[in-house]
């Protein structure tokens, strides 16, 4: 089982969340979140002084799923969040130990 | 009801126009002299034509003339009438007040403390409305008991007299001196509104770093010590400077560009310096938490300024039109000046800035409202607008003062510049009361330097010992977590906003 997280642009989280769908992943949870990579922040002002704001606002997801399903939901991300830009965002991947399903404690794959 | 009891006095007089018309128009028709004795054959048609004519109007001119008159409006009817007249100028005036009055208090709650919490950070929203809140409540008892009587009785060329203390005198009846159609309840009233938002313009100055206690304290010290003496100076009877009670020193200041925005703006300036700047300033950026509830704030301020500018007539009349005027269209020109300046030197108009702009112009018409054409409130706006933008973008960062919510850049600043305007545009067309510098009439700006003058020694004297005695007694500043915190939290005991997903 492999932890797929996607810091994305905020208003690319509808695309990417129908390409999931399209592609069998069931179950997500979305983050609203703050922060940057390479891409600079912009400038606002405030009674005439002038401030940068760097931390910029991201969407997360976070999914936990099997592992031959992850190759595809990377392309389906990539593909729907994609712009070309900086400021695109990440896909991170990490491995999880146990996955529990709390409404009838099945564990492992079922409960993905 | 008939005026004269012996005959009905308007149909005789009917009767009579009808002999008159009849006899001219009916010259040549027999039907017409039925009212006439039958003497025409005999050749007196002629006769009796001009006969009739000059009876009739013999007739008219007796019942028209004055004794007649006179007994029809008997003097006791007369008096009766004018008495009538008056209540009812007197009623028309008393509920245009007790609507001022009301806009007032609209201008601090929620007014002053959705623009004040607006701009401050969502830990601190709270604690900023409660010190709006806070001057609703503790400025009116401290009236009710001591602050009516301070400002408006009659003592020295300074201070007012202890003739009203506990509101005693204060009725029905009016107070000639001040406002002859309404009752001195109601101009009681009206001016405990201003009382209490001169205070809570100040909280601007030291926002999200002072202990509620400590501004308690102050703001009950400052009324006394501060307001109470300026209100009287400008306003009161015997006043040094009441231009319409013959002061020494005639300022005019209609509405109180010196009492309130001069007094206020300058204890700001005071209060942030002694105090000390917040904990981050001005590296950290603090952004308004909703420039949403400022705009709100803000607007109502405009609305309500109608009955702070346009209420200082005390009556309804074509004075209050005047400045109801000004005022608006001072607001109006501010508002696009300041936005202007903005998007010169930011490149771009900020929301904040324009109703920034709104509240700038209508600090600088508040003293020259009933004093000057539109015309010249639109200069007043222009000028002040951008004054302010300038005093807050430029040297406020050039001294480095935290003044949180720039009560000094606006209203000391904005009440300054309008007093002094006043001292060139005053007409005596708008108001006889006023003539300035563009009139001919140089004195009056001499005046409103002094007027000025004397606010801004008054307010920095009577803040620092204020803050002495405060600070070495309780103590002025939050402690530093505190601040960190929140004020909402450590004062208060209360979130603002429970949005948190736990709480749904």
């Amino acid at each position: 089982m492999t932890k797929l997280e996607a810091v994305i642009q905020p208003s690319k989280l509808e695309p990417v969340k129908e390409a999931l769908i399209e592609i069998g992943v069931d179950g997500m949870t979305v983050l609203e979140v703050r922060g940057h990579g390479r891409q600079k922040g912009h400038t606002e002002f405030y009674r005439g002084r002038e401030y940068t704001v760097d931390l910029l606002p991201k969407i997360k997801l976070e999914i936990v799923l099997n592992d031959e399903l992850v190759d595809k939901a990377v392309q389906a991300i990539v593909k729907s969040a994609q712009t070309g830009k900086i400021g695109d965002g990440k896909i991170f991947l990490t491995r999880i130990d146990e996955a529990i399903r709390i409404r009838n404690e099945e564990r492992g794959a079922a409960a993905i | 009801m008939s005026p004269i009891k012996t005959f009905d006095f308007h149909s005789v007089r009917l009767l009579i126009y009808k002999q008159v018309i009849l006899r001219f128009l009916c010259r040549e028709r027999d039907r017409c002299w039925r009212l006439v004795p039958v003497q025409e054959q005999l050749g007196g048609r002629q006769k009796m034509r001009r006969r009739g004519t000059v009876v009739s109007l013999l007739l008219g001119v007796l019942l028209y003339s004055p004794a007649i008159w006179a007994q029809a409006a008997s003097p006791d009817r007369i008096a009766k009438l004018e008495q009538q007249v008056a209540a009812a100028q007197g009623s028309a005036d008393n509920a245009w007040m007790l609507v001022s009055s009301a806009l007032v208090l609209l201008m601090t709650g929620p007014g002053l403390a959705l623009f004040y919490g607006g701009l401050v950070r969502k830990k601190n929203v709270l604690a900023t409305m409660m010190q709006s809140f806070a001057m609703m409540a503790i400025v009116t008892v401290l009236w009710g008991i001591i602050g009516y009587t301070l400002c408006f009785g009659s003592g020295s060329g300074f201070m007012g007299g202890l003739e009203h203390v506990f509101l005693k005198g204060v009725g029905a009846a009016p107070d000639p001196d001040y406002a002859g159609t309404i009752p001195q309840q109601t101009f009681m009233v009206y001016q405990l509104m201003f009382a209490i938002i001169t205070p809570a313009l100040i909280t601007g100055a030291f926002a999200e770093r002072m202990k509620f206690s400590a501004m308690a304290v102050f703001m009950v010290l400052w009324s006394v010590i501060v307001y109470a003496p300026m209100a009287h100076m400008v306003w009161g009877k015997g006043g040094l400077l009441n231009a319409a009670l013959g002061g020494r020193i005639p300022t005019l200041d209609f509405a109180g560009g010196t009492v309130v925005h001069v007094t206020s703006g300058v204890s700001a300036l005071v209060c942030a310096r002694y105090l000390g700047k917040r904990i981050g300033y001005p590296h950290e950026p603090m952004p308004p938490h909703s420039v949403v509830l400022s705009f709100i704030g803000a607007c109502l301020l405009w609305v309500g300024w109608f009955g702070f500018n346009a209420g200082s007539a005390l009556a309804a009349s074509s004075l209050a039109t005047s400045a109801f005027v000004a005022t608006h269209f001072a607001a109006a020109a501010a508002a696009l000046s300041w936005a202007a300046a903005e998007w010169i030197h930011n490149g771009k108009p900020s929301v904040l800035g324009g109703i920034s702009g709104a509240v700038a112009g209508l600090v600088a018409i508040t003293p020259a409202a009933g004093f000057v054409t539109p015309m010249a409130a639109l200069l007043i706006g222009f000028i002040a607008g951008a004054f302010c933008f300038f005093m807050v973008a430029k040297v406020k960062a050039r001294f480095g003062y935290d003044d949180s919510l720039d009560a000094f850049g606006v209203h000391g600043a904005g009440g300054t510049i309008g007093a002094l305007l006043t001292g060139l545009f005053a007409v005596r067309a708008v108001n006889p009361l006023g003539s300035g510098l563009f009139e001919g009439n140089a004195r009056q700006l001499f005046n409103q330097a002094v007027g000025v003058l004397i606010a801004w020694v008054l307010a920095i004297v009577g803040t620092l010992i204020i803050l002495k005695i405060v600070d070495a007694t309780i103590g002025l500043r939050v402690p530093e977590e505190h601040e960190i915190k929140g004020l909402d939290l450590t004062q208060h005991g209360e979130e603002g906003y429970s949005w948190e997903a736990s709480a749904v």
